[in-house]
């Protein structure tokens, strides 16, 4: 019954976007509030209706109702209710339900949120999300129903495939998605822009905190991954180049791209078309992101999913989608006004110096995705693109934009001093000529990618700090002055320079951890030692111990530093689930902030047990670094001018859906 | 001249469109070539040898039932399944052909060297093409190859004991008595 509750709700969903996307678009076009104002009303009904069906998903889950073919095919009696709840979104139908959820509420919150907007462009943006609404309500209701009953329903249910059973995994696809999903607002704004023929600071005032929350959430949900894959996967990696990672990194290159070229909008009036299409493509790439792992058609280690009927009804929704808005902007682009001047030299130059590396990347990454695709087309040849592409085409590529990063704020806008702004950054220099000299000095010579590395990670974070030191005038005025200049800073200031620092963190990380990791395998006995980057490790053999729905071999490991002195326990594992017959291996991790002891164990044969020993320099700092970049721009998110937007005007009650 | 430039997203997005489209449209997209395997002739495929040896090659299969397991490494399941292949290799009821799949030799060699070599030959697929042609969605995955060069059967994920004792044995005696 509550099922069929969802599957009602679904198809009102279905019904409330067409009439969002008919009541708010005509609307707009007559002028006509009071049919805009019903469209909003639809936008609401559509948000509401697809969290009731999401909802009875989630109870249907909650309860192991296995006549739903979606619980039996992923549920299991005895799962932890953590995982119960995670498994209505752990699989390709329940993460498309989430994803037009999360459509429809941004959509809602543009229609309840957005007062200060002009009406028309307000309506227009509500009536594209409501475009794209249909679309993929449609493909849920048809082609991939994650309420569809099962008869006779089974006793048990098939398990959520176990390696997916995991904390950071549960959260890792709500995050993505309310990236991917949230650039749709961003998309709307463009289309809706092109349609009202207009784009100026008040519209890039209004696309960049949605893109700026999208892009916040996009950040977390590729770090959560790629830890997730680091710690779960059991092989000390933590970015494989693999295309459906690619899929996430695309869109953030080219949304990261956006959100500065934004900028340039607001303060400047310029680079509007491009502006306006960096935001399509923004979504159009998070699209592809969809398409790439829903449709295998690049063969991928993540594979999941994998059905060619639903790749085309996913084909044909882009090529509307996305083939719809660059017509329309072939069409009404040329017709926008061009903005303010500026001399190549200036904080506008630095920012399409950004720009141009940004996308420049993120084609690379798109060529590497794809190009086995179109060499399997012209040459009939099959090929992978494995690291050594990236590494030959991305890495410099970042090398110049983390270079231009540091000098970019500090230029002024329209004309600006090169000269000057790199005498400021004195000290940025210092740190990264200090650090590379350290790094020489430790590795002894060793990769040169090290000291690029670490070195333009201390560039970045100083130059980051010089950017704020210069705005509060350090030691250039009181220290009491300068922190109440410091308490006058527009939030996004500060915000961008810890976005900025926080990138840097993640490249040392990043560096440390590709360069200077050590490993171990052996196969060991009770009682066998191993030493590691100065610690020593004391093998205590393997137990089997219960767990809720699967049985585990705990290893046992005394970690001792290498004068004696105990550290730690480690307990890794390996988990087998029967009701899937897969094992999963549970790393133990023991980390110091400065670099990960990690410990795998694996088989046991008549000789001991094959133990796997990692040393990580730096690991961590790819996560913390990414969190401090998404506290960058939660603060930034948080200025009060984003706040507050245009010019308020007093909108009558009538208009606003509630 | 302008305009051009406008309409030249459009353009490179038409395109993409139709290279997409073409394979799920013809239905040869990797996983349809995956399954549809089964039944039809193993891909032609020509590997560099390992450690010095002959690579295997698909000319050379015809003639005895083999299986042909792809690894790697770094793969925690094929590790898992390392035992199995051993056993089924000293069973003698096929020639059992491992493929490294996306591995530094160096590493291959370390982990048969530390967990036994169950395979008659090693082929070296240090791109993962041969793994593209055969559809593979990870490691590891065995394939059973009959005496004409046939697929019969494709396994995914680790081979258990029971795997063996349920699926390829009494498909290698049926084999056998087809022929």
């Amino acid at each position: 019954m509550i099922a069929e509750l969802g599957q009602y709700a679904l198809a009102l969903a279905l019904v409330a976007s067409i009439a969002q996307a008919l009541l708010s678009l005509l609307g707009a076009h007559r002028v006509d509030a009071r049919w805009m104002a019903a469209g909003a009303r639809a936008s609401v009904l559509q948000a509401l209706s697809l969290g009731v069906a999401f909802g009875t998903l989630l109870w249907s889950h909650a309860i192991d109702d296995f006549s739903v073919r979606n619980v039996a095919e992923n549920g299991h009696r005895l799962k932890p209710m953590i995982y119960k709840l995670a498994g209505a979104w752990g699989n390709h139908e329940g993460s498309m339900l989430l994803w037009i959820l999360v459509l429809a509420i941004f959509g809602a919150a543009v229609a309840l949120r957005g007062r200060q907007l002009p009406a028309t462009l307000r309506a227009r943006v509500v009536g594209v999300q409501g475009l794209i609404g249909i679309g993929f309500v449609l493909f849920v209701v048809v082609a991939s129903n994650p309420l569809a009953r099962l008869f006779p329903a089974p006793f048990e249910g098939n398990d959520l495939n176990p390696i997916l059973q995991d904390p950071a995994l549960a959260a890792h696809p709500p995050f993505l998605y309310l990236g991917y999903v949230g650039f749709s607002v961003a998309f709307s704004f463009a289309v809706a822009a092109l349609l009202e023929g207009r784009v100026d600071p008040a519209w890039a005032r209004w696309v960049r905190p949605w893109t700026l929350a999208a892009w916040c959430c996009l950040t977390l949900g590729i770090a959560l991954g790629s830890w997730w894959a680091y710690y779960e996967l059991g092989w000390g990696g933590w970015w494989f180049w693999d295309p459906v990672e690619n899929a996430s990194l695309m869109p953030w290159l080219s949304g990261t791209a956006l959100l500065h070229s934004a900028v340039v909008v607001e303060k400047r009036d310029a680079l509007k078309s491009w502006t306006v299409l960096l935001a399509i493509l923004t979504f159009a790439l998070s699209l592809v992101g969809t398409f790439l792992v829903r449709s295998g058609v690049l063969s991928s280690v993540h594979a999941f999913a994998v059905d060619p009927a639903r790749g085309v009804f996913v084909l044909v929704l882009l090529a509307l989608t996305v083939g719809g808005a660059l017509t329309l902007y072939a069409w009404r682009a040329p017709q926008l006004k061009l903005g303010g001047l500026f001399r190549p030299i200036s904080r506008e130059g630095a920012l399409v110096l950004n720009n141009l590396l940004l996308t420049t990347a993120c084609a690379t990454v798109f060529v590497g995705t794809l190009y086995p695709l179109f060499l399997d087309a012209t040459q009939g040849r099959s090929v992978s693109v494995g690291p050594p592409f990236y590494l030959r085409s991305f890495t410099p590529l970042m090398v110049a934009l983390l270079v231009a990063m540091a000098a970019g704020p500090l230029l002024a806008w329209k004309r600006g001093d090169l000269a000057a702004a790199l005498q400021r950054l004195w000290l940025a220099l210092l740190a990264l000529l200090l650090v590379a000299s350290l790094t020489w000095y430790v590795q002894g010579g060793g990769p040169w990618l090290a000291l690029v590395g670490f070195g333009l990670g201390a560039w970045t974070i100083a130059g980051a700090a010089t950017d704020l030191a210069e705005r509060v005038r350090l030691f250039r005025v009181p220290l009491s002055s300068s922190g109440a200049r410091f308490a006058q800073l527009p939030r996004n200031a500060i915000g961008a320079a810890l976005a900025h620092a926080g990138l840097g963190i993640a490249v040392i990380g990043m560096t440390g951890s590709a360069l200077w990791q050590s490993e171990r395998v052996l196969t060991m006995r009770a009682g066998d030692k191993v030493e590691i980057a100065g610690y020593a490790l004391t093998f205590d053999g393997v137990r089997k111990v219960p767990g809720p729905n699967y049985v585990a071999e705990r290893g046992s490991f005394e970690v001792k530093h290498g004068n004696g002195d105990a550290v730690a326990t480690l307990t890794p594992e390996r988990r087998f689930y029967p009701s899937q017959r897969t094992t999963t291996t549970e790393a133990a991790i023991r980390t110091t902030g400065l670099a990960d002891l990690y410990v795998v164990i694996g088989e046991a044969d008549g000789d001991g047990t094959v133990v796997r020993v990692w040393h990580h320099p730096f690991v961590p700092w790819i996560w913390s670094g990414a969190v401090v970049m998404v506290a960058g721009g939660l603060l930034s998110l948080a200025d009060r001018r984003l706040r507050v937007g245009a010019p308020r005007a007093r909108t009558s009650d009538a208009v606003v859906a509630s | 001249m302008r305009r051009l430039l406008y309409l030249l997203p459009a353009l490179l997005l038409a395109l993409l469109l139709v290279r997409f489209a073409e394979p799920l449209v013809r239905g040869d997209d990797p996983s349809r070539i995956a399954s549809a395997l089964v039944g039809k002739p193993v891909p032609a495929f020509a590997l560099a040898g390992f450690d010095g040896a002959a690579g295997p090659n698909s000319e050379r299969l015809k003639g005895q039932p083999t299986l042909i397991n792809f690894f790697a490494s770094w793969c925690t399941p094929c590790r898992a399944e390392h035992p199995t292949l051993m056993r089924l290799a000293a069973s003698q009821k096929a020639a059992v052909i491992g493929v490294a799949y996306k591995d530094d030799p160096a590493a291959t060699k370390k982990f048969l060297t530390e967990l036994g070599n169950p395979f008659a030959q090693v082929g070296v697929d240090r791109a993962g093409s041969t793994g593209i042609e055969f559809g593979l969605s990870g490691v590891p995955e065995t394939f059973v190859v009959d005496a004409k060069g046939m697929v019969r059967y494709r396994h995914v994920g680790p081979l258990t004991a029971r795997d063996v004792a349920d699926k390829i044995l009494p498909l290698l005696a049926k084999m056998k008595s087809e022929s």
